[in-house]
């Protein structure tokens, strides 16, 4: 092969001592702080337009972003739509997938919710109803409202969080399940905080860009 | 019908069918001498009249019949294209070198997809394209008819917004909003989708003005707050690099950058899209780094403690491995998309916001220059102990670095290079000396092959009639849209291509050589056309270069030749470019030989 250059080789060359973690983020090479992932909500007004839906899902498969759930409907507002997401990552891909999601033209506005936020799934259970009063028992347990029976079969309908609604799963699995149909979180937030609003004109597509983002206020 | 002027019936003898006259509202966006539209493809055309289109890049096809025929009586120039490839990057090309939208346009089904890979280039390298496609007519869509395709859904992940137009009195203004949405804030190609029977549709609908859509923003300012503590450390600063990317030169700051630079007597690099964006003739220039950036920029980015980043998205080509990218260096990141800051390297000092913008607020806070004297000496010791000398022997096959200074030699400085992707690229990109933004028109973050003929199309139909144009290409590359060629005859256009030719895919062949133990799978091509004779027969002047003697002389005639011309060059079949820095590797660390990797 012909080529090269002049100059003095790798190993002559000064290198600094610092390094970055995978996401980018300076560290301390003693100390390796890993960013766990966490679970969060976050919900989406959107348009509704044909292709919206495609448009959201189609940006987390590509990202591989890894979402948990994914639900959409209507809103108050008959051209808008919520779209309400549960992720689990870890903070720097949290930021992104905000930020990635704003980006898309037919979303009005996005917004992660606090962990207080009311999120409601609901479920679909089908059982196997031989013993028809302790199916009976464990249904009012957990506030399930009975859908369809037949002499085989019982349906249920749960709702609640997603922790009570597996609990429920758990329980009625001795009756032996037939079919399940789930729903995926929805929510909203609580009291007068509004969950993802239309933007005002003092709020920006930027907002939020910087969130959680501690940048040296002075410098040594 | 003029602005202002009454509607020739009273609003409530009108019905929707025979609304035979604008109202004044919409008249009122249209030019006064300007005829009312009559139907949904007209609408499309008065649409792209209204934006300033002077040039249109396509290729006929069943379902954009209807669009074609309300061209025909338009003003604007449309290139009729040998492949709807070309036509995408045609209207990239256009876009990256006037700064306006290009426009390209495809029939269905195989004409959308051929336009494809030209839409996903511009969408990686953020370049203002508007993409028009015929469709089905609105019945048949769904049921796989002839030349069907959901191009929206196939070009959904590849562009800033698509839109299948289902209504005759708004398609016009859909065609506006697209054209909008591509130049506004962080640029990219947009898609309107048309039905046939939408096109066919009569509609006296004048598209309403370029908007982008309502839910659409931009941050033009950054915040102050930020802007203040980002000041503060370049003030402090003990070795600062700035890093201009392509954001600058599309968002306008080239000479905004420049004066921050050299009052600060800041060094500055460029990635590969943000060449141009600062004279590389000028002494506080590193040039690019990266992948095959020069040793000293990359000795620099990697040293550096402030590291100024305008306009870059920090792609894995430019940072090399992650872990060992500028690890000492605290990031100022401006650029328009916030989606951008901290997605690949985390910003301490987050600046959201148009670059010029950015940087003239920058300028305010700052209140003093950085000391950083050592670091400038050591910049400048840097360049001159990895300098970018290649050997050429005369006795020796010709160097391609040689043919690249050769023609930047012959040029002026205002000459535009366009290339396709490979060993030739980047030798075009090292070894010609880049003084202007919007005279590097290349395929960056998608890499295609065959982008730079039909990229010079476009560039030459935006560029100054003073200003050369100069494809330096691959074999490879070349033959990968060489159809072009008969509409640059066709055309006239003044291009001078210039084929590196080692009868390789060179930088595979180089890849192997370095990574694959030297076996030379399905990258020795061993044979070529002669491109100087397929020059011929296409129509153009066919020159041909095997030795150094004749470098000058036939680079001289090729570029005085009004017309295409193509230079096919022999070049020595084993160079290899350097510095090389390996996928994944430290920036730092860059070889400059083949057994340095």
């Amino acid at each position: 092969m012909t080529g090269g250059l002049e100059g003095p080789p790798p190993e002559e060359r000064i290198r600094p001592t610092g390094r970055r973690n995978k996401q980018g983020i300076r560290i301390d090479p003693e100390v390796e702080a890993a960013h766990e992932p966490r679970r969060t909500v976050i919900s989406a007004l959107v348009k509704h337009e044909p292709g919206v839906l495609a448009e959201a899902s189609g940006l987390f498969s590509r990202r591989q972003f890894n979402i948990e759930s994914l639900t959409v409907g209507p809103t108050e507002n008959d051209d808008h739509a919520r779209i309400t997401i549960v992720v689990e990552e870890p903070d720097p891909e949290i930021d992104q997938i905000k930020k990635q999601f704003r980006k898309l033209v037919p979303v009005i506005s996005v917004r992660e919710l606090e962990s207080d936020a009311m999120r409601r799934e609901l479920a679909l259970v089908k059982v196997t109803a031989e013993r028809p009063d302790r199916v009976a028992a464990v249904a009012s347990m957990y506030n399930a409202t009975t859908v369809d029976s037949s002499p085989e079969t019982a349906t249920f309908e749960i709702t609640g969080s997603q922790q009570k609604i597996e609990a429920a799963i758990e329980t009625f699995g001795q009756f032996g399940i037939r079919e399940i149909s789930r729903t995926g979180t929805t929510a909203l937030a609580r009291g007068t905080s509004t969950t993802a609003a239309p933007l005002s004109a003092t709020e920006s597509a930027a907002d939020g860009a910087n969130q959680d983002q501690q940048y040296p206020a002075d410098d040594d | 019908m003029s602005e202002g002027a009454p509607p020739v019936t009273q609003p409530d003898e009108q019905d929707d069918e025979h609304a035979d006259e604008p109202t004044p509202e919409t008249a009122a966006d249209a030019s006064p001498q300007a005829k009312p539209v009559t139907s949904g493809a007209e609408a499309v055309i008065r649409a792209l009249e209204n934006a300033g289109v002077e040039y249109a890049f396509g290729v006929q096809g069943g379902a954009i019949m209807p669009v074609y025929d309300a061209l025909y009586d338009s003003d604007i120039r449309h290139v009729t294209m040998a492949h709807e490839q070309g036509a995408a990057h045609a209207a990239d090309a256009y876009g990256i070198v006037a700064g306006e939208p290009g426009i390209c346009l495809a029939t269905s089904g195989p004409g959308a997809t051929n336009l494809v890979t030209g839409i996903a280039d511009a969408d990686m390298d953020s370049d203002p394209m508007v993409a028009l496609t015929g469709q089905v007519p609105t019945e048949f869509v769904g049921n796989d008819a002839f030349q069907e395709t959901d191009t929206t859904g196939v070009t959904t992940p590849i562009t800033k917004d698509n839109t299948f137009s289902s209504d005759p009195d708004r398609v016009g203004t859909d065609v506006s909003e697209a054209f909008a949405l591509a130049g506004e804030g962080r640029p990219g190609p947009t898609l309107v989708d048309l039905p046939k029977d939408i096109t066919n549709a009569a509609t006296d609908r004048e598209p309403d003005a370029p908007k982008t859509p309502d839910t659409y923003h931009v941050q033009e300012r950054a915040d102050e707050e930020i802007v203040e503590a980002a000041a503060t450390r370049i003030e402090t600063a003990k070795r600062p690099v700035m890093l201009l990317g392509g954001g600058v030169i599309k968002g306008e700051a080239s000479e905004a950058c420049r004066e921050f630079a050299i009052e600060h007597n800041i060094p500055v690099i460029t990635t590969m899209p943000g060449t141009g964006a600062f004279p590389e003739d000028h002494e506080l220039s590193l040039e690019g780094a990266g992948m095959h950036g020069t040793g000293y920029a990359n000795m620099a980015i990697t040293n550096c403690d402030t590291l100024i980043g305008i306009g870059t998205r920090f792609d894995d080509r430019l940072t090399g491995g992650i872990e060992s990218f500028a690890p000492d260096a605290e990031l100022i990141h401006v650029d328009i998309d916030p989606a951008e800051i901290s997605k690949n390297i985390y910003a301490e000092y987050p600046l959201v916001g148009d670059a010029q913008t950015v940087v003239e607020q920058l300028q305010d806070a700052i209140d003093s220059s950085p000391e950083a004297k050592k670091w400038r000496v050591q910049c400048q010791q840097w360049k001159s102990e990895y300098p970018m000398d290649y050997p050429a022997p005369e006795d020796e096959p010709l160097r391609p670095e040689f043919i690249v200074e050769a023609l930047d030699e012959a040029t002026s400085d205002r000459a535009i290079v366009t290339t396709g992707v490979g060993q030739h690229q980047m030798w075009a990109w090292q070894y010609w000396t880049y003084t202007e933004p919007r005279t590097w028109v290349s395929s960056h973050g998608l890499g295609t092959m065959g982008y730079g003929l039909p990229a010079a199309i476009g560039a030459r139909l935006a560029a100054d009639d003073d200003q050369e144009v100069i494809c330096v290409d691959g074999d490879g590359s070349f033959l990968m849209t060489i159809q072009g060629l008969s509409v640059a005859v066709r055309e006239k256009l003044d291009i001078t291509f210039v084929v590196l030719n080692n009868e390789y895919v060179g930088m595979v062949r180089q890849w192997q050589d370095a990574f694959f133990d030297g076996r030379h799978s399905a990258s020795e091509y061993n044979w070529c056309p002669e491109f100087d004779k397929l020059a011929e027969a296409f129509g153009a002047n066919g020159f041909r270069i095997d030795d150094y003697d004749e470098v000058a002389d036939t680079i001289e005639a090729a570029v005085e030749y009004d017309g295409p011309s193509v230079i096919d060059a022999h070049i020595d079949p084993q160079a290899n470019v350097y510095p090389m820095v390996p996928s994944g590797g430290d920036n730092g660390q860059f070889a400059l030989t083949e057994d340095q990797l």
